[in-house]
C-alpha cells in the first residue's frame, strides 16, 4: 500500500506538470490521479478509502484503482451525483469526455 | 420586488425570478455566443450539480436550485455575461471552485440565479520564488497550485485550508483560514481584478497604475482601500487575484503545552497570546480538552494546546524550549511534550505517511473524514470569541449546555482553534442527514445557536447561505448602520440588483422584501 501512495504522488505530480505544459486531454489515469487519489488514494487522511475500508472490510479492496467490480453506470453515477459527504463534479471540472476516459482507467 | 416564479426553464429548472420563458431563453441565447455552446448549461443533469451538495434542505422544496449556468473561460467573456444579466435583470451567483462545503457550497442565495462558474478560468498567472506571491485566476486550487509549484521545483509554500479542492480565490473571498503562519487568505491577499455589476473592469491597489510591478506586492495602492468590500460580497466578480506564499522554512517542529485545571487556561492563554502576538508560536494553534464529555461532571478535565513553530532549524528549537520557560515560570504545573519535528523538503514518502499534511503546507482531503460514511454532509457555525481562557471556558460551557439541551451530540463540537490572529473560532459541525426531520431540527438549532451566541458577543465569522440574514441581523449596531451601508452601496454600484442578491444577508432594493 505505501509504495503505491507513493507513486500515486508522483503520478499526481507529473500528471499536473504534462497538464500545465500542454493542456493536453489528459489520460484517464491523469484525470483519476488529478481528481479523485487525494480522497480515494492508498494512506492515511484519505476520507473515501476509510469509508470504503469501514464498509466492505476484507469482501472488496478499499482502493478503487483493485476493484473488478465496479461498471460504468456505477461510476458515472457517484462522480455526477455524488454520495455521503462526496460532492458530485461538474463538467467544468470533469467533462464528459475525461469522465469517460477515467472510468475506462478504471475499467481496464 | 421579483415575483417567485412558477414558470419553468428549458427543462425543469424554474426560471429566474422575475423573468420570462422569452427573455430567459434570449439571455441563454446570448451567454452561448459569449461562452459557446459547450459552456452554457440548462438541463436539470446539468444545471443540478450545481446545488449544495450539504444543503441542510436536502430533499426539501425550499433547496436553493439555479435556472442555469455559464462557464466562462476570460475576464472579458465574465464582463459579457455581466452586461447581458443587466440587459434581462437576471440574478447572477458566481463561484470559483464551488467547494464552499458547509456554507452552501455552490448553490446560490436565491433560487432560479444563473451560476457563473469560474472552473474554467484556471491559469496560475505568475509565482515569484523571491518574493513569494502568485497571482492566480479563480478556479484555481490549492491542490493546483500546489502541483505547480512542486513541478517546477519552487521553494515555496501555500496555506491551504482543510478542503484542497477549494479556490484561493474563493476561499481568500470568503476569508478562509489555514494553517501555516500566512493563516488568514484574506489578509494574505494582495492585489484583485474585479467585474463590476455594469462590467466594468476595475483593479485594486497598485494594480491600479498602469506599468506598476508591484501589483502583488504592496496591498493599498492610494486612496481607500476597497478589496475588503469585495470579500464576501456583492459588488464584483473578483477574476484575478494575488495571493501571497511562504518561502519555504528550513524546519517545523510543533509542541504540546497541556494544564490540569480549567483555571489554568486562564494564564495559558495570557502567555500564549503574549508568544503568538510576538510571532514565537506561530500559525493556527489547536487547543483540546476532553470537549466530548463536556459537561458539569466532566468541567475540569484540564487543556492541551499545540504550539507550532517554522523556520530555521536551531531557531525552531530555540522558540520552543522560549515558549515553555515562558510559560512553566508562569504555571508551574504545566507538562510538555515535543511533538513531530520536520525538516524541508519533505520526502514523498514521509508526505504519503502524513494523516494531515496541511499545517505543512501541503493541501489534502483529510478534514473530509468528520461524518464520511455516516452523514450526507455537514454545517458549519462559526463564532468568533475573544482569545482568552475565561471566554474560552464561557463559550464552551454555553455551546456544549445548549447543544445538549437541544439534542446535539457533544462531537458536535470543535475543539477552539485560532485562525485568525488575536481571535478564536468554535466550530460546531451538525450532520447533515438523509432524514427531512432531522434536518429541520438542525436548522432550528442552528438558528438558536446564532441568536445565543450573539446574547454573547460571538458573531459568525462565515455562514452558510441559509443563514445569512440572521448572521447579519445580529450586527446591529446603531440600528443596523452596518447593513443600511452595505445596501446603499450595493444600491448604488449594482442598482439592477444583478450580483448575488441576498449574499450575506445584503440585499438589492428590487430584492429587499425577500429577506428572511
Amino acid at each position: 500500500m505505501r509504495r503505491l501512495a507513493v507513486t500515486a504522488i508522483a503520478a499526481f505530480i507529473a500528471a499536473a506538470a504534462v497538464w500545465a505544459q500542454d493542456g493536453a486531454d489528459p489520460s484517464g489515469k491523469a484525470v483519476y490521479d488529478k481528481w479523485c487519489t487525494p480522497c480515494h488514494g492508498d494512506g492515511p487522511g484519505k476520507p473515501g478509502t476509510m469509508v470504503l475500508i469501514q464498509r466492505y472490510g476484507d469482501r472488496l479492496p478499499a482502493l478503487l484503482e483493485e476493484r473488478s467490480d465496479m461498471t460504468y453506470e456505477y461510476l458515472q453515477t457517484f462522480v455526477r451525483q455524488g454520495v455521503g459527504v462526496m460532492p458530485p463534479f461538474r463538467k467544468t471540472e470533469i467533462t464528459d469526455s475525461e469522465l469517460e476516459a477515467m472510468i475506462d482507467y478504471l475499467l481496464r | 420586488m421579483p415575483e417567485a416564479s412558477h414558470l419553468i426553464g428549458e427543462d425543469d429548472m424554474p426560471l429566474p425570478p422575475g423573468v420570462n420563458e422569452r427573455d430567459f431563453t434570449a439571455a441563454l441565447g446570448e451567454f452561448r455566443r459569449v461562452v459557446g455552446d459547450d459552456w452554457v448549461f440548462s438541463s436539470d443533469e446539468d444545471v443540478n450539480l450545481y446545488r449544495d451538495a450539504y444543503s441542510p434542505f436536502l430533499n426539501e422544496p425550499e433547496d436553493p436550485v439555479p435556472s442555469a449556468a455559464i462557464a466562462p473561460q476570460s475576464t472579458e467573456h465574465v464582463q459579457e455575461c455581466v452586461r447581458i444579466a443587466n440587459r434581462y435583470s437576471l440574478p447572477l451567483w458566481a463561484i470559483s471552485t464551488g467547494k464552499n462545503l458547509g456554507y452552501g457550497g455552490s448553490a446560490p442565495r436565491v433560487s432560479g440565479s444563473v451560476m457563473i462558474d469560474l472552473k474554467r478560468m484556471d491559469r496560475i498567472i505568475e509565482i515569484s520564488e523571491t518574493n513569494h506571491y502568485a497571482l492566480v485566476e479563480p478556479g484555481v486550487s490549492y491542490f493546483d497550485l500546489y502541483r505547480e509549484i512542486q513541478s517546477r521545483g519552487l521553494k515555496v509554500w501555500i496555506d491551504p485550508p482543510d478542503p484542497g479542492w477549494g479556490s484561493l480565490v474563493g476561499n481568500s473571498l470568503e476569508r478562509g483560514g489555514g494553517y501555516t503562519p500566512m493563516r488568514d487568505h484574506f489578509a494574505a491577499q494582495c492585489g484583485m481584478e474585479v467585474v463590476l455589476p455594469n462590467g466594468e473592469l476595475l483593479r485594486t491597489g497598485m494594480g491600479a497604475l498602469p506599468g506598476a510591478e508591484t501589483w502583488q506586492q504592496y496591498n493599498y495602492g492610494f486612496g481607500p482601500y476597497l478589496d475588503g468590500i469585495f470579500s464576501q460580497s456583492s459588488l464584483g466578480i473578483v477574476t484575478k487575484m494575488g495571493v501571497w506564499l511562504l518561502p519555504e522554512p528550513e524546519a517545523y517542529r510543533r509542541g504540546t503545552v497541556s494544564v490540569a485545571t480549567n483555571e489554568a487556561l486562564v494564564p495559558l492563554m495570557e502567555e500564549i497570546n503574549y508568544l503568538m502576538n510576538s510571532n514565537t508560536v506561530q500559525g493556527t494553534l489547536r487547543l483540546q480538552s476532553a470537549l466530548a464529555a463536556f459537561d458539569d461532571a466532566n468541567v475540569s478535565q484540564g487543556w492541551a494546546a499545540d504550539l507550532q513553530f517554522y523556520g530555521p532549524d536551531k531557531v525552531v528549537d530555540a522558540q520552543w524550549e522560549h515558549a515553555q520557560d515562558r510559560i512553566r515560570s508562569r504555571i508551574p504545573q504545566a507538562t510538555f511534550i515535543d511533538g513531530p519535528k520536520h525538516r524541508f523538503p519533505l520526502s514523498e514518502e514521509k508526505i504519503a505517511g502524513m494523516a494531515n499534511a496541511v499545517p505543512l503546507g501541503i493541501p489534502g482531503l483529510s478534514a473530509f473524514q468528520f461524518g464520511a460514511g455516516e452523514n450526507q454532509g455537514h454545517l458549519w457555525f462559526a463564532p468568533i470569541i475573544p482569545m482568552t481562557g475565561e471566554a474560552i471556558l464561557e463559550a464552551v460551557n454555553v455551546l456544549s449546555q445548549a447543544l445538549a439541551e437541544l439534542g446535539v451530540p457533544a462531537s458536535a463540537l470543535i475543539p477552539p482553534q485560532s485562525y485568525f490572529p488575536r481571535s478564536i473560532v468554535i466550530f460546531v459541525g451538525f450532520p447533515i442527514t438523509a432524514d427531512t426531520e432531522t434536518n429541520r431540527q438542525t436548522r432550528e438549532t442552528y438558528r438558536q445557536l446564532v441568536k445565543l451566541a450573539a446574547e454573547h458577543g460571538w458573531g459568525e465569522y462565515r455562514t452558510h447561505i441559509a443563514f445569512m440574514d440572521e448572521v447579519m441581523e445580529c450586527y446591529s449596531f446603531n440600528d443596523h448602520v452596518l447593513r443600511r451601508f452595505h445596501e446603499q452601496m450595493k444600491d448604488s454600484i449594482d442598482p439592477n440588483g444583478v450580483l448575488a442578491p441576498g449574499k450575506n444577508g445584503i440585499w438589492p432594493a428590487r430584492w429587499r422584501d425577500q429577506r428572511a
